[in-house]
């Protein structure tokens, strides 16, 4: 079974020398010593085994969407100790290591951007911060960018890579599920498309929650994809777990997700589904219709 | 530290009261306090799951439809009901529930017992995150007023997938939790050793969550807990969820569904 004992977060950052953090770049799959420069090029992807690296937020934003078309929003917006929650080491402690390491405030970056001429809102789930798990700033980022595709009518592509809910923040965490959950209902209503990008590892209440309530579900090859972690199921059952469980193309077989994509492929597969799902549908007033009455319903929907 | 240690020893206690093997389960409160139950089974689909049990009752001159979920007494009920952790088809079945109560214009009362949903390779198979993130849309969308009530355990997701409405209310010796202590102290701890330490970290007694604004009511228990006096809980419970449908019974329906929405939407709004 498919399952590398450690991956690596972050690619050499595109602003930091060639060659830097090389002692890093050792593929966790087929363990070949790799080139950083060759492996940015390669986008990420094992240039020998097709391992799929993890990446940052901004390089995944970066990989997709139009050059400089990006804007950022919310990015002061950041975690807070609602509960004082100390474990080994206080939480606050963890949120000032956390930005320290990874330059970010939260676990998510969204904003506005175009891909392939069409504007949307591009939420982007980063793992390197603690986890990618969803506490209340998480979730109050991802419900903005939510809310604000609703509003214009933009399309949205959530990219999520996480954890999980954030034990740190307790309830407050877990009710981030429900929020999320809720916003999207509204987008839906309005009738404007959402497309979901899976990567490793997407787990726990994120995939039951936001993740999966997409009107389609693209996944990366090989990224974990579940609700429960393996151990914690053989913990509970000791069920034998079947070949490449909780895979992408485990969840693919089983009808959970519409696609494997390999991320050389990501920027066209997004493209055709943007000019699929933003044309009209029909040939007639009664599009003009429909479109007015989603407008309508949009409106009525807003606070 | 002996603070930090008294707090956590009466947080632990908390958490074996919620687990009392002899605590009522909801069909006990589903006896108590609504009369002509009539379950429905199935989620029409795949199977049905007794872990999650629902149908119509009349309570208090209305059809509610009844949505819970139930542990077992005895180990045969134990086995058949899964400890009370459901499957996707669980989820699936309250939200055919949730549809026909719409239908039908009946409150839905939701009542929440289970340490969370199923970690079974066959619930992941067949989408059991695909099948709570469903259910947290439907929830926060159906046309008829909600109020959920924890009895015991509130497990996670796997509690909130039947958990999203109007009014969130927690019998007096009740948990809630974004993840069991358990959990929570393997992966953050390291050790399963320091599950007290992770039950006072999380927050999870209903008066805890009270004061975090997320509980609207504390449903008060017979003295040393609910399973000392079925009938006294039972009172208590029914008596709350009479007050608050009274209160939700008054409000039109697109302002109790943007109500609703705020009522998520506002959690965890940084100051």
């Amino acid at each position: 079974m498919f399952r590398p004992k450690t991956r690596y977060v972050a690619l050499p950052s595109p602003r930091a020398g060639v060659g830097e953090e090389v002692d890093r770049l050792t593929c966790a799959r087929c363990d070949t010593a790799l080139e950083p420069a060759r492996l940015t090029a390669a986008l990420g992807v094992c240039y020998r085994c097709g391992y799929h690296f993890r990446l940052r937020a901004q390089e995944r934003i970066a990989m997709l969407v139009g050059p400089d078309s990006f804007v950022e929003e919310d990015s002061e917006i950041t975690a807070r100790d609602a509960l004082g929650f100390k474990d080994s080491q206080p939480y606050v402690t963890r949120i000032e290591q956390s930005r320290a390491k990874t330059g970010a405030n939260e676990a998510v970056t969204w904003g506005e951007a175009r891909l392939a001429g069409h504007p949307l809102v591009i939420v982007c789930l980063d793992f390197a911060f603690m986890g990618g798990s969803m506490g209340a700033a998480t979730g109050e980022k991802i419900t903005n960018g939510i809310e604000r595709a609703t509003a214009k009518r933009l399309p949205l592509l959530i990219v999520s890579a996480s954890g999980g809910a954030r034990m740190q923040e307790g309830m407050l965490a877990l009710m981030q599920l429900a929020k999320t959950a809720a916003a999207l209902g509204r987008l839906a209503a309005a009738g404007v498309p959402y497309f979901s990008l899976l990567t490793d590892p997407t787990m726990g209440g994120v995939t039951a929650s936001f993740a999966t309530l997409a009107d389609v579900i693209l996944a990366e090859p090989g990224a974990m994809i579940g609700f429960a972690g393996a151990r914690v199921i053989q913990q509970a059952t000791y069920e034998t777990l079947p070949e490449g469980f909780q895979t992408a193309e485990f969840l693919w077989l089983h009808g959970m997700i519409d696609l494997v994509v390999p991320r050389p492929e990501l920027p066209a597969v997004l493209r055709q589904l943007l000019d699929l799902y933003t044309r009209s549908g029909y040939h007639s007033d009664f599009q003009l219709e429909g479109q007015a009455r989603a407008a309508a319903t949009a409106s009525a929907l807003r606070p | 530290m002996s603070a930090n240690g008294s707090t956590a020893a009466a947080t632990w206690a908390q958490v074996e009261l919620a687990r009392h093997p002899d605590r009522p389960y909801a069909l006990d409160y589903i006896h108590a306090m609504f009369g002509s139950f009539f379950e429905l089974h199935g989620d029409r689909l795949f199977g049905d799951d007794h872990a999650i049990i629902g149908g119509p009752a009349a309570f208090d001159g209305r059809t509610v439809m009844v949505i819970a979920q139930q542990k077992g007494r005895t180990t045969a009920e134990r086995a058949m009901r899964n400890f009370g952790m459901a499957n996707p088809e669980g989820y699936r079945k309250a939200l055919r529930l949730v549809r026909q109560a719409e239908k039908f214009q009946f409150p839905v009362i939701s009542l929440v017992d289970t340490s969370g949903a199923f970690p079974g390779a066959g619930a992941e198979e067949r989408g059991i995150a695909w099948a709570i993130a469903e259910n947290l849309v439907a929830f926060a969308r159906a046309r008829v007023p909600i109020i959920t009530l924890v009895l015991g355990e509130g497990g996670s997701g796997g509690a909130l997938g039947i958990g999203v409405g109007d009014r969130l209310l927690m019998m007096e010796h009740s948990i809630y939790s974004v993840a069991m202590p358990e959990a929570c102290a393997s992966i953050l701890w390291r050790d399963i050793a320091r599950k007290m330490d992770a039950a006072a970290a999380l927050k999870l007694t209903a008066p805890d969550l009270q004061k975090l604004g997320l509980v609207d009511e504390v449903v008060p228990e017979p003295p040393g807990g609910a399973q000392t006096d079925y009938g006294l809980a039972a009172d208590a419970a029914a008596a709350a969820l009479t007050r608050q449908l009274a209160s939700l019974e008054g409000i039109e329906i697109e302002p109790l569904l943007e109500e609703r929405y705020r009522r998520y939407r506002s959690i965890g709004v940084a100051q």
